[in-house]
């Protein structure tokens, strides 16, 4: 089964997190080494981290069909910061992996623990119809 | 991609003779994992090569040579690497090349290879790929395409499988007599996957997956001629057969799902038919029937119908009841409660279901709101059906099956029954 981990942590208005540069390291290392991890279990179908939400837009279809976007978001609003795409035997399997991507360190070195929305994707097989 | 693609000959031979080469080459270097790749390359360069410059003479012998000179090659560095293996290492690789080419043909390494493909230390995701690779001659990409996957994923999951292999230390060779029987289930077991695998409609039908279903029949057909008398084998390969025979009427132009009751029965594979039943008669005479001829035979009922209306459910209900009693499967349980309803009326089949709802492993699955929902259909109840339909499609994870199921509960509330 495959499983999307959403790792929501982005906020509006919040740009580069203000860790020290040691903490920040740590963390990038910590994810390329997951990311690594995951590839090597043969468990990885996708990653990928997004731009941070100033260069987010809204679009939505005008009369005419064309894109109306829309920018500027309200403070705190939350976005996907991320996602991985993993493919594992059982969803305690996927459970375990946004556990250990919720662990990223942060600042201090300290476990960020943050949440890690956790859903099946639609591949699973249909059953015989009768 | 397909796996028969233009160059059909070519490539159903070298997945014909994959496992014979691949036996053979373990059996002179006794590395599996090593001969697993060396083999790979060596059909990967015949791919290549072949249709530009015709079949060799000896297409196996050709193989075996490539295979075993990539094996040298590879001891070869290995050794420089291990110094202290160096004299001995080149000597085993110069005399094996030669011996290789010469080795009789083993008729049995296909199926050491599937019982090692299959082992049980391995999980079943991983025993699939091994199996596709290594006895079905598959490359990694291809397999990695088939189940949407990236193939460096995919060729992780693989040599992480080989490693299993190679530390459980099972060693080339036959399983014991009093093994065989549990292993061999074992292997009818993954073939049994890979044939749901490409059974299923979910990645829609430009993604080409019922190669996997043909894949696992070719298989299911090895094993059964080396396997004659295993009536499991038989078994499997008939309900693959059977099974496989509706596909075309299975799914729409659109890709949407067509439950049996409503498919075109005019485009249902006679003769795959006629081969699944014949092979299910031959091999229901020879005594009890198992787990997968009592399916088969489910599915020959289905497939002898002409008209839906005309379907034997007293003849089904009986095999289900045979099936109930030789597996804890709660899916036969649900299919056993919906024949129950054909043949006494949906009451029937509703106070069955009644007796599943404490079964922790239906707790959250999908089919026992799915099948409630149509036997309350069947029994008039429309309100109760249509959440029942509603409730299943919030807990399948397969979107054809979610449209499905939607749809049959917009169906309900407009007012068609």
């Amino acid at each position: 089964m495959k499983y999307i981990l959403m790792m929501n942590t982005m906020r509006a208005g919040h740009g580069v997190p203000d860790w020290p540069n040691k903490d920040l390291q740590a963390h990038v290392a910590f994810m390329k080494s997951f990311g690594k991890q995951l590839r090597d279990s043969g468990e990885l179908v996708a990653a990928e981290g997004l731009a941070f939400p100033d260069q987010a837009r809204l679009v939505r279809a005008g009369k005419d069909g064309m894109p109306i976007t829309d920018g500027v978001f309200p403070e705190g609003k939350e976005f996907l910061a991320g996602y991985w795409i993993v493919d594992v035997e059982t969803p305690e399997r996927a459970y375990a992996i946004a556990a250990m991507a919720s662990a990223a360190p942060g600042p201090g070195g300290a476990p960020l623990n943050m949440p890690i929305e956790v859903r099946p994707v639609m591949s699973g097989p249909p059953p015989e119809m009768l | 991609m397909t796996f028969e693609g233009a160059a059909l000959i070519p490539e159903r031979l070298l997945r014909d003779l994959a496992p014979q080469v691949l036996g053979a080459v373990i059996r002179r270097f006794r590395d599996f994992d090593a001969a697993e790749d060396a083999v790979q390359e060596a059909l990967v360069a015949a791919s290549l090569q072949w249709p530009r410059e015709g079949v060799p003479h000896n297409p196996r012998g050709w193989l075996i040579q490539v295979a075993s000179r990539r094996m040298t090659d590879h001891i070869r560095s290995e050794s420089a690497r291990r110094r202290r293996e160096t004299v001995m290492g080149l000597e085993v690789a110069r005399t094996s090349v030669s011996t290789a080419v010469e080795a009789a043909p083993q008729q049995d390494d296909t199926l050491v290879l599937l019982f090692m493909c299959c082992h049980p230390a391995l999980t079943p995701a991983s025993a699939i790929a091994l199996t596709l690779r290594s006895v079905g001659g598959l490359t990694t990409a291809q397999i990695a395409h088939a189940f949407l996957v990236p193939e460096a994923t995919m060729a992780q999951r693989i040599s992480r499988a080989k490693q299993t292999i190679k530390s459980s230390g099972v060693r080339f060779e036959l399983p014991s007599a009093a093994d065989r029987t549990e292993r061999l289930a074992a292997v009818l077991h993954v073939l049994y996957l890979i044939f749901n695998e490409g059974y299923t409609a979910s990645g829609g039908p430009e993604l080409r997956r019922a190669d996997l279903s043909h894949e696992a029949i070719r298989l299911a057909r090895i094993v059964h001629r080396l396997q004659p008398d295993n009536t499991e084998a038989a078994g499997l390969l008939a309900l693959m057969l059977l099974t496989d025979a509706r596909r075309l009427a299975r799914t729409s132009a659109e890709g949407e799902l067509i439950s049996l009751v409503h498919q075109d029965r005019e485009l249902w594979d006679k003769h795959q038919i006629a081969e699944g039943v014949a092979l299910l008669s031959d091999t229901l005479s020879k005594g009890a029937a198992g787990p997968y001829q009592l399916q088969a035979a489910i599915a020959a009922v289905h497939d002898e119908a002409t008209r839906s209306e005309d379907t034997d459910w007293p003849q089904i209900l009986a095999l289900y009841d045979l099936l109930k009693r030789m597996s804890a499967n709660p899916m036969i349980a649900l299919n056993h409660a919906i024949a129950a309803a054909m043949v006494h009326g949906a009451r029937e089949g509703l106070e069955l279901l009644d007796a599943l709802d404490s079964d922790p492993r239906l707790a959250d699955h999908h089919r026992l709101d799915a099948v409630r929902a149509h036997l309350l259909e069947l029994a008039g109840e429309r309100d109760t059906a249509i959440r029942h339909y509603r409730a299943a499609a919030a807990k399948t994870a397969n979107l054809p099956e979610r449209n499905y199921l939607m749809m049959q509960a917009a169906r309900l509330s407009s007012g068609h029954m």
